[in-house]
């Protein structure tokens, strides 16, 4: 007979405590509530860390660029250039949020949503507008900037994270991966087999869910029958927690945490953070057919780059000399971004036939051939 | 040279690489403690570690996923799906990462991995483990599609597959495994692109790749008897394509037959029947045929040998090769295994 039987699970799941320190706070992180005062005992007994004023001003001047930023996008729709621009107006506090609690060789993993987190992580506006302006699929290095391509095949990105996450590790460094991920997407297979995945290779990863409510139109009581998305760690033995996600100080405060806690060894952490998307999913979709102007309305109450400021305010660390600055700088990286969106992108066509293949394979040879015959035909034609 | 199986063939090339450069890790389910379910990475976490060869969570998504991350960290992962079959749940991430990921970045991120299948039948096997998914890999722009059908090939397509610059579908014959052949070890990579004359002959050409090589020779031996000198081309990489060697042969030849255990319907028969036309039209003295599993789900393991294209459904098409002028009139009549 054998001597003991192996314990099915490697930890006693009714160990005092471990269920506990998995699930999150019943109710959202907040520091800062919509008035923009700091709430007592908001931190909801996790003695989650305040972050540091020097952080928290650096957020709200981010988050002031990052609105100015996501305006400027849409309205370069409406002139035609930009194919698309999915804004996250509204979304400030978790995209700048949860990147200011990052160091730069730290790894990120975005979501077409996620535009004002590659600017807040200083890629070029014009590199970061690539793939909506259409000249192609990513207009920065992914590996000099540790920041993924924006990735449209929704929660594929995040199993990158966890494999990119391991890998450093294995290498003996000390970055973290952040993956982010909207609400509807957490109920695809990949949001699942990333959780798991991390947890099991105890791989570095925040992951960062925006719960702005909706995924395009289908709202997030069709999505889930969780209680709040943050509980779907606890299946994987993966600590989760939910924040108010038009709190910077409260998203700031548990990134803090969870990115500590994986640069230390701790493995993967889930965040849900509730935020609203004011506006439509892209330009191209009407967001009147499935909600009420009512529940924009009330979400803009909730303002996160208001909220923060008014706690700046009371508490000394911005002025009206300082506002002013910081809203002339956004309007003069919107001015330099419209001017530079402006000029019309040349794209090569011959360049398609560049990175299929390390080498280009004969038929590659053949068509990149066939085609420059075209364009030759067509230039002639023109003279 | 030493005599190996295929899986042994594969083994020692993994053990190979793992030995030559640090950064091969391997891993997938089943490869760790038990070697695999074929045996394939037999001993590789024995004798390297859990660092080089370690089981994952069962998901194959995950699998392909955590592959991709791990190249971004400067990683060559290679990874095994269980079966041919069990690989459609990591499908969207092949297609939409691995295959794209130079192109969508400009050549910023490589993905320098492989993903081994155990594919195709002939073993026994019941339903969703004999699966042909070849084309659907070789219709994906950026994906290097090689199936070898000697242990010696196996070998070399490995070692070259490892080394690639590019993401490779790997298929492995699972019926050839224990098939056994001469392998030079430690041997030198099999440079992708090039095809094998298997057996020179003047009359015919038949083309395959993996599992269909042997069927092909096979039908060689027998077609002389019946006074035809057949010539074998074995592929080896789906893609890249060797063009040369095929036409080469066909238009010395004047008739080809193109032999693959897939279902023939829009499959790489296809397209290699589409190529040689293109290229040979007015060498051909014949259509070119195909000859290939028939098109229906992969059968119950009783009736797979109805199924698999064998020496006399080869055959066959071989004397259909219009041999005295007499055009194949097959396809003009509609009715055929009708009524009529
Ligand atoms: C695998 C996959 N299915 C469908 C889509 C089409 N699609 C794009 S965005 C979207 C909604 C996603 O909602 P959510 O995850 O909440 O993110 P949000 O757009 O709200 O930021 C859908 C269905 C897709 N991109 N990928
Ligand atoms: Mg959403």
């Amino acid at each position: 007979m054998t001597a003991q039987k192996e314990s099915t699970h490697t930890t006693d799941p009714h160990a005092a405590g471990l269920v506990a320190s998995l699930l999150p706070c019943p109710e959202p992180v907040q520091f800062v509530d919509a008035t923009g005062r700091r709430v007592p005992g908001g931190e909801g007994g996790r003695g989650y860390a305040q972050p540091t004023a020097e952080q928290l001003v650096e957020t709200w001047r981010r988050m002031v660029v990052g609105r100015r930023f996501d305006v400027q996008s849409t309205a370069l729709t409406k002139q035609g250039r930009l194919a698309v621009y999915p804004s996250s107006r509204g979304q400030e506090a978790c995209q700048v949020g949860a990147v200011m609690a990052l160091r730069p060789d730290d790894w990120v993993f975005p979501t077409y949503r996620d535009s004002v987190a590659l600017i807040t992580r200083d890629i070029d506006p014009v590199e970061t507008l690539t793939l909506l302006r259409g000249d192609a699929h990513c207009g920065y290095d992914p590996i000099a900037r540790h920041t993924a391509a924006q990735c449209t095949p929704l929660a594929t990105q995040l199993i990158h994270a966890a494999g990119v996450a391991h890998g450093e590790a294995r290498r003996g460094r000390d970055t973290v991966a952040l993956g982010f991920i909207g609400d509807g997407a957490t109920s695809e297979g990949d949001f699942h087999e990333a959780l798991n995945f991390a947890a099991v290779f105890n791989a570095p990863v925040v992951f960062f869910v925006q719960n702005n409510k909706y995924a395009i139109s289908v709202p997030l009581s069709k999505q889930t029958k969780a209680p709040s998305l943050a509980y779907k760690g606890i299946g994987y033995g993966v600590p989760s927690e939910q924040v108010d996600g038009n709190d910077a100080m409260a998203v700031l405060a548990v990134v803090n945490h969870a990115v500590q806690r994986a640069r230390d060894g701790g493995g993967p952490f889930l965040i849900e953070a509730h935020t609203y998307r004011l506006d439509a999913h892209t330009n191209a979709d009407d967001a009147t057919r499935y909600r009420e102007a009512d529940e924009v309305t009330d979400w803009l109450t909730r303002d996160p780059i208001a909220r923060l400021e008014a706690w700046l305010r009371s508490e000394g660390l911005v002025d009206d000399a300082r506002v002013e600055e910081v809203t002339a700088e956004a309007e003069a990286f919107a001015t330099a971004l419209r001017d530079r969106m402006n000029a019309d992108p040349q794209v090569d066509p011959m360049s398609l036939f560049d990175n299929v293949f390390a080498e280009p394979t004969p038929e590659l040879v053949e068509q990149r051939y066939m085609v420059a015959q075209e364009i030759a035909a067509e230039q002639e034609e023109q003279e | 040279m030493t005599t190996l199986t295929m899986a042994q063939a594969l083994n020692t090339a993994l053990r190979d690489a793992i030995t030559q450069d640090d950064d091969v890790v391997v891993f997938g389910e089943d490869v760790g403690t038990l070697g695999g379910v074929f045996r394939i990475t037999d001993g590789l976490t024995r004798d390297f570690g859990e660092e080089r060869c370690f089981d994952t969570p069962l998901a194959e998504s995950g699998i392909v996923g955590f592959a991709v991350g791990m190249c971004m960290a400067g990683f060559r992962p290679v990874v095994e799906m269980q079966f041919d079959a069990f690989g459609y749940p990591a499908f969207e991430q092949v297609v939409s990462h691995v295959a794209k990921m130079r192109n969508r970045t400009a050549g910023a991120v490589q993905l320098p991995m492989v993903i081994r299948f155990p594919y195709a039948g002939g073993i026994g096997g019941v339903e969703h483990h004999s699966d042909s998914s070849e084309a659907y890999y070789a219709h994906t722009p950026g994906l290097k599609v090689v199936s070898p059908s000697t242990p010696a090939d196996a070998y070399g397509l490995l070692r070259q597959a490892i080394e690639d610059p590019d993401p490779v579908v790997f298929m492995e014959p699972k019926a050839l495994y224990w098939a056994k052949g001469e392998v030079q070890t430690p041997g030198q990579p099999l440079p992708f692109g090039r095809a094998a004359v298997r057996r020179e002959g003047t009359d015919v050409t038949l083309i395959a790749y993996g599992p269909s090589v042997p069927v092909a020779l096979k039908a060689a031996d027998a077609a002389r008897e019946e006074g035809w000198d057949v010539e074998v081309v074995d592929l080896r990489t789906i893609t890249p394509f060797d063009d040369d060697t095929v036409a080469r042969s066909v238009r010395r030849t004047g008739r080809c037959v193109v032999v693959t255990e897939s279902h023939g319907f829009a499959g790489v028969g296809a397209e290699v029947a589409a190529r040689v036309q293109e290229r040979c039209f007015h060498s051909l003295a014949a259509p070119v045929l195909r000859v290939s599993g028939l098109d229906i789900p992969y059968p119950a393991p009783k009736l797979e040998h109805t199924y698999l294209p064998g020496v006399d459904r080869v055959l066959d098409a071989v004397a259909r090769l219009q041999w005295d002028d007499e055009p194949d009139t097959r396809w003009l009549d509609s009715a055929r295994g009708g009524a009529a």
